[in-house]
C-alpha cells in the first residue's frame, strides 16, 4: 500500500469509527421510536456511506455485511417491515462486526479471516420475513409526533402522506439494491416524513449504479447533507498537539506570573499598562486552549444507550435511559479518567438496581425502569448524577454484609446511620451481588470507582430511598492542568495545597497558641468549635526540624478533608492562594504518597503540592483500608477480645474505665451551674438539645469523687441514633490504642470485660447498657 | 568498543568522568534547588529548567563518594532518561572529549559498592582515566 492509500484508509477508519458511533445510538433511540423515518434515513445513509466507501477501497467482506444490512433497512424504511428487538439486535450485531472487521483493518491492513455468513445469513432471513404487522393506518400521525426536530431538509407541508409518498416509493422501488425483494406489502407511509432528502439521496444512488464506484459519490453527498455548515467551520487536531499547546500555555502563565511580580514595585506607567495588557491576554489565550481541550460528557454518554439496551436484555429488565446536560463540558484526560466509572455505575444501576418487570409491577411501578443521567456546573466543578427508580440499597443487607465480609464490627453497622451504610458499598472486597455474573459482582468495583473518582480530585456519593431508587452523586474538576491551590511555608520551603480539600484556616495567636493544641496521650487535637479535630504537623510528616511548642507565637492550621475526614494541618505560614500548573513529578519521586506534583511560582521557584490524601494516610488520620482491604478490620474491630482497638480511658473513683473512641462523639468541660434538672434528671442544654447526663459513678455504685468548687464537669457525649446521653466522669484520662488481653469476664451488664491497660486493671464500658439502664431507673422513677 | 566516540566529562570528588554527548541535554550552572523531603537521599531536589520541572540528583552520594565541602557549588549535566530529562550534579565540568573505542576497559572486579553497577569502564586516556557513567542506571534512586 502506497502512503497515499494509506492516509485515505486512516481517514475511512476515523470516520467509519465515528459513524458506528453514531449508527450505535441512532439503532438505540429506533427502538423507542420505530417508526421513525429520520432516524432510520440516518442510519442508512451511515451504512450506505460506509458501504460504498469500503467497496472504493476493495474492502470486499466489509462491504458484503454492509450491503446486506443496507438491503434490511430499506426494507425498514419502506415500511415493508417493521423494527422488532431481534431487527435491532441484529443490526446491533453488525454495528459490531463492522467494528471488528475495522480493528483488524486499522492492525493489520487486511480484513482479517472473521467469518460473518452467519450474521449474513440471519440479516437475509430477517429481510425476507413479512411485517409482522401491516403498518396501521394511524402510522402518519404517529409518526409526525415520534419525529424529532428536523433541522435539515423539513417536509415543506406536513399535509396528506399519501400523495408525496407514492412517486417516492416508486422511485425506491426502482433502485431498490436487491431485485428479488418482494414487491411493496401495501402503500409505504410511514416513509413520507423523510421524503425530500430520501428521493435526493435515491436520485444519487440510481445515479452511481450507473457508476462503477458508487463509492466516493455516496460518501460525499450523504455528509454534505448531514451538516454542511459543521464539516465547513471545523478541523480535526491531533490531542497531542493540544497537549503541547496547553503546556506552552501552562509556562506562558508562569512567565506572566513572574513578570507581575517583578514590575509590582515599578513606576512606569507604560511598563504597567503593557503588563496589564499581558497578564490579560494570557489569561484569554488559557481559557481559550482550555476550551478546546473541553469535551462534551454526551460523547461518552453517547455510548450507555447501548450499553443499557444490551445489560437489560441479558438481565431480562426493561430499562430507559434520559439524558440531561449532554452539552456539560470537561477536560479531555478528565472525561477519559471517569469513562471506565461512569460505564461501572451505569451497569451497576441496572444489575444491581432496577428490579425485573414483575417485581416492579407488583409495587406498583411501571414495568419499564428508568436511568436517569444528569450533569451540570455547579461552583467550578461538574455534578454528574446516575439515578435509577429502582428498589434502592438494601441497607439491612449491606450491614450484614459488611459485617460478614469483617469491614465493621458487628456494633459498628448497627451504630452506623443509613447514610454511612450506604457508603459501606464504597468499602474494598464489598460486593452484595449474590452470585457472580460476567455484569457485576466481583466484589471489585464501588471501590475502584471511589478510589478512581478521587484520584482526579472528585467526590462520590450515594443517596438512596427504599423502594424509589439510588442516586449517586460525582463531583469533578473541570480541569486537572491548572487549579487553585493555597501556598503554604514550611521550614523556608513553599508547598501548595489543592483548594478542593480546604475546608477553613484557624489561626492561633498568643497563649492559644502554645495552649490551645491538647494532646490525648500524644496526639495532638484541637477543639474546633467543640469537636475534636486530630493535628497533623507538616514539618513532622515531611521530617522536617519541629519547633517546640513553646516557642510558637502563632499556629497556623489549614483544615482539610482526606476521604470525608477532617483534620488539621500545622503549616509555618499561610501565603496566598494561586492559580497553579499541576507538572507531574519525575519517576524518582513518583513513589512518596505525600505529593501530587510540582509546580512553578511566580518567582521561577519549584514548589511541590501535596497530595492531601497521601499526607492524611501518612499521618494516619485515614487508615489505609482502602488500598489493603481488609487493613481496616483490626483497627476498628469494636469490642473483640483480641483486636486491636483504640479506646478512650476515664477515670472514676479511682477505677478506670474504658470506652471504644468510635462510641464517643465529643469530649465536653461543663460549668457545674448550667447543670438543671428536668424531671429529677440532672440535663444541661447542649447545641440547643437537652442532654441528660448519667453520674457514672452513681449507675456502677463506686460514687463520685467531689470536684473542687467551680471545677467543670468532664462530659463524654455519646450519640445513640438520634439521642444523645452525656456521661459525668471524674477525669478523661487518655486514649490508647491497644490489643486487650488478659481479659475477665464481667459480672454486671454494664460492663463488658475487664482488662490490663497500661499495667492497671480497666473495665470495659457497655455503653448501650449503661444508658438502657439509666433509661429504666427514670421510667421507674417517673411511674 | 571501538571508533571514535565523544564524552562530556565531569568532575566528582577528583575523580574524571564522562557521558556519551548524545545522551546530554544540557549543561547549567547552578541553579536554586526545591527540596524534597521524604526522597531519596541521592535527590537533591528539583529545578526549574525553562518551565520543565527536572529532578537533580546528586551523583557523589549516588556514587557513595563523600559528601560535596560546603560553599562549593555544583553544576548541572542534564541528561536524558528514559523517564525524562534528569540533572546530574557534579563538581566541575570538564572539556568535550573526543576519545579512542581501543582505549577502553571494563572495571576491574575490585571495584565493588554501589559504583559497581554505574561504571561501565574507564577509558585509559595518557594522564589519567575517564570513567564512563552508566547513566540509565545513575539516573534511578531507590524509593523514598
Amino acid at each position: 500500500m502506497t502512503q497515499h492509500d494509506q492516509d485515505i484508509v486512516r481517514d475511512f477508519l476515523v470516520e467509519s469509527y465515528e459513524n458506528l458511533d453514531q449508527l450505535d445510538r441512532d439503532l438505540v433511540a429506533l427502538e423507542q421510536q420505530p417508526r421513525s423515518a429520520e432516524r432510520l434515513s440516518s442510519i442508512f445513509r451511515t451504512l450506505h456511506t460506509l458501504k460504498g466507501t469500503c467497496g472504493f477501497l476493495g474492502f470486499s467482506k466489509l462491504e458484503a455485511v454492509a450491503h446486506v444490512g443496507e438491503n434490511l433497512l430499506s426494507r425498514l424504511r419502506d415500511g415493508k417491515l417493521l423494527l422488532r428487538p431481534e431487527i435491532t439486535t441484529a443490526l446491533l450485531a453488525l454495528v459490531d462486526a463492522v467494528r471488528d472487521i475495522l480493528g483488524q483493518i486499522e492492525a493489520t491492513g487486511q480484513e482479517g479471516s472473521g467469518d460473518y455468513t452467519a450474521l449474513i445469513q440471519t440479516l437475509s432471513r430477517l429481510q425476507e420475513e413479512p411485517a409482522d404487522q401491516q403498518p396501521d393506518p394511524q402510522s402518519p400521525h404517529l409518526q409526525a409526533e415520534d419525529r424529532e426536530p428536523q433541522l435539515q431538509a423539513p417536509s415543506p407541508i406536513p399535509g396528506p402522506p399519501p400523495q408525496v409518498a407514492e412517486p417516492a416509493a416508486a422511485a425506491r422501488s426502482e433502485a431498490a439494491p436487491s431485485p428479488a425483494a418482494p414487491p411493496p406489502a401495501g402503500p409505504p407511509p410511514a416513509a413520507a416524513a423523510a421524503q425530500p432528502q430520501d428521493e435526493e439521496l435515491e436520485g444519487m444512488r440510481a445515479g452511481s449504479a450507473a457508476l462503477a464506484s458508487e463509492g466516493d459519490a455516496g460518501g460525499g453527498v450523504p455528509e454534505a447533507g448531514r451538516g454542511s455548515a459543521v464539516s465547513e467551520s471545523t478541523i480535526r487536531v491531533d490531542v497531542g498537539l493540544l497537549d503541547k499547546l496547553m503546556n506552552r500555555v501552562g509556562e506562558l502563565v508562569l512567565a506572566r506570573n513572574q513578570i507581575l511580580q517583578f514590575t509590582s514595585h515599578t513606576s512606569d506607567a507604560a511598563l504597567l499598562s503593557t503588563c496589564q495588557r499581558l497578564n490579560l491576554i494570557t489569561t484569554e489565550l488559557q481559557e481559550g486552549v482550555m476550551k478546546t481541550r473541553m469535551q462534551p460528557i454526551g460523547n461518552i454518554w453517547g455510548k450507555f444507550p447501548r450499553v443499557v439496551r444490551d445489560l437489560a436484555l441479558l438481565c431480562g429488565k426493561q430499562v430507559r435511559i434520559e439524558m440531561e446536560g449532554k452539552e456539560t463540558e470537561l477536560d479531555k484526560t478528565i472525561i477519559e479518567a471517569i469513562k471506565d466509572p461512569l460505564t461501572h455505575l451505569v451497569r451497576n444501576a441496572i444489575d444491581h438496581g432496577i428490579e425485573p418487570p414483575p417485581v416492579r409491577q407488583a409495587s406498583g411501578k411501571p414495568a419499564e425502569g428508568c436511568l436517569r443521567l444528569r450533569a451540570f456546573h455547579e461552583g467550578g466543578q461538574v455534578n454528574i448524577e446516575i439515578s435509577d427508580d429502582g428498589a434502592g440499597l438494601n441497607l439491612e443487607r449491606i450491614r450484614h454484609k459488611a459485617v460478614e465480609r469483617g469491614l465493621v464490627s458487628s456494633e459498628q453497622a448497627l451504630r452506623m446511620s443509613d447514610r454511612e451504610a450506604a457508603q459501606l458499598i464504597f468499602a474494598p472486597g464489598f460486593s452484595t451481588a449474590p452470585k457472580v455474573t460476567n455484569v457485576s459482582g466481583r466484589g471489585v468495583g464501588m471501590d475502584v470507582v471511589k478510589t478512581n473518582i478521587e484520584r482526579i480530585g472528585g467526590t462520590v456519593d450515594i443517596q438512596s430511598q427504599p423502594g424509589q431508587g439510588t442516586t449517586v452523586k460525582l463531583k469533578i474538576p473541570l480541569t486537572l492542568a491548572i487549579i487553585p491551590a493555597l501556598i503554604v511555608s514550611c521550614d523556608g520551603d513553599r508547598y501548595a495545597i489543592p483548594q478542593v480539600s480546604l475546608l477553613e484556616l484557624v489561626r492561633l495567636e498568643g497563649e492559644q497558641a502554645r495552649g490551645g493544641i491538647e494532646r490525648l496521650h500524644g496526639a495532638p487535637v484541637y477543639r474546633l468549635r467543640g469537636q475534636l479535630l486530630p493535628i497533623v504537623d507538616l514539618r513532622q510528616e515531611l521530617g522536617l526540624p519541629a519547633i517546640a511548642d513553646a516557642a510558637r507565637e502563632v499556629v497556623n492550621i489549614v483544615v482539610l478533608r482526606a476521604d470525608e475526614r477532617p483534620f488539621g494541618l500545622v503549616v509555618d505560614a499561610i501565603n496566598d492562594t494561586e492559580e497553579i500548573v499541576v507538572k507531574p513529578l519525575s519517576q524518582q519521586l513518583k513513589g512518596i504518597p505525600v505529593y501530587a506534583g510540582a509546580t512553578i511560582m511566580g518567582d521561577g521557584k519549584v514548589a511541590l503540592i501535596l497530595d492531601v490524601l497521601g499526607l492524611a494516610q501518612r499521618a494516619r488520620v485515614v487508615t489505609e483500608g482502602r488500598d489493603r482491604g481488609h487493613g481496616e478490620q483490626g483497627r476498628t474491630g469494636g469490642s473483640e477480645t483480641g483486636a486491636r482497638q483504640t479506646l478512650l480511658i476515664l477515670e472514676v473513683a479511682d477505677r478506670r474505665l474504658a470506652l471504644p473512641i468510635e462510641m464517643v462523639s465529643r469530649l465536653e468541660e461543663i460549668p457545674p451551674a448550667s447543670v438543671e434538672r428536668a424531671d429529677q434528671q440532672e440535663v444541661v442544654q447542649y447545641r440547643g438539645q437537652i442532654l441528660p447526663l448519667v453520674r457514672v459513678g452513681q449507675v456502677l455504685g463506686l460514687g463520685q469523687s467531689v470536684p473542687p468548687p467551680g471545677a467543670s464537669l468532664q462530659v463524654v457525649v455519646y450519640r445513640d441514633g438520634t439521642r444523645s446521653v452525656g456521661l459525668v466522669v471524674d477525669r478523661i484520662a487518655d486514649i490508647v490504642e491497644c490489643t486487650l488481653a488478659a481479659t475477665r469476664a464481667a459480672q454486671r451488664e454494664e460492663i463488658v470485660q475487664s482488662a490490663v491497660i497500661q499495667n492497671r486493671v480497666t473495665d470495659l464500658l457497655n455503653l448501650p447498657a449503661l444508658v438502657r439502664q439509666v433509661e429504666g431507673m427514670w421510667e421507674g422513677g417517673a411511674a | 568498543m571501538s571508533g571514535q566516540t565523544q564524552y562530556c566529562t565531569f568532575f566528582l570528588d577528583g575523580l574524571f568522568f564522562g557521558v556519551p554527548v548524545q545522551q546530554v541535554q544540557e549543561v547549567i550552572r547552578y541553579q536554586e534547588l526545591t527540596r524534597v523531603p521524604l526522597a531519596a537521599p541521592e535527590v537533591s531536589g528539583l529545578i526549574n529548567l525553562r518551565g520543565q520541572i527536572v529532578t537533580a540528583i546528586d551523583l557523589r552520594r549516588r556514587l557513595g563518594l563523600p559528601p560535596r565541602p560546603e560553599g562549593r557549588r555544583p553544576m548541572n549535566v542534564v541528561v536524558r532518561s528514559e523517564e525524562g530529562a534528569v540533572s546530574l550534579l557534579v563538581d566541575e565540568i570538564g572539556d568535550v572529549q573526543e576519545v579512542d573505542g581501543s582505549l577502553f576497559e571494563p572495571p576491574p572486579p575490585t571495584l565493588h559498592g554501589p559504583a559497581r553497577n554505574l561504571i561501565r569502564g574507564a577509558y585509559k586516556l595518557a594522564d589519567r582515566l575517564l570513567l564512563v557513567l552508566e547513566t540509565q542506571h545513575a539516573v534511578q534512586v531507590p524509593d523514598g
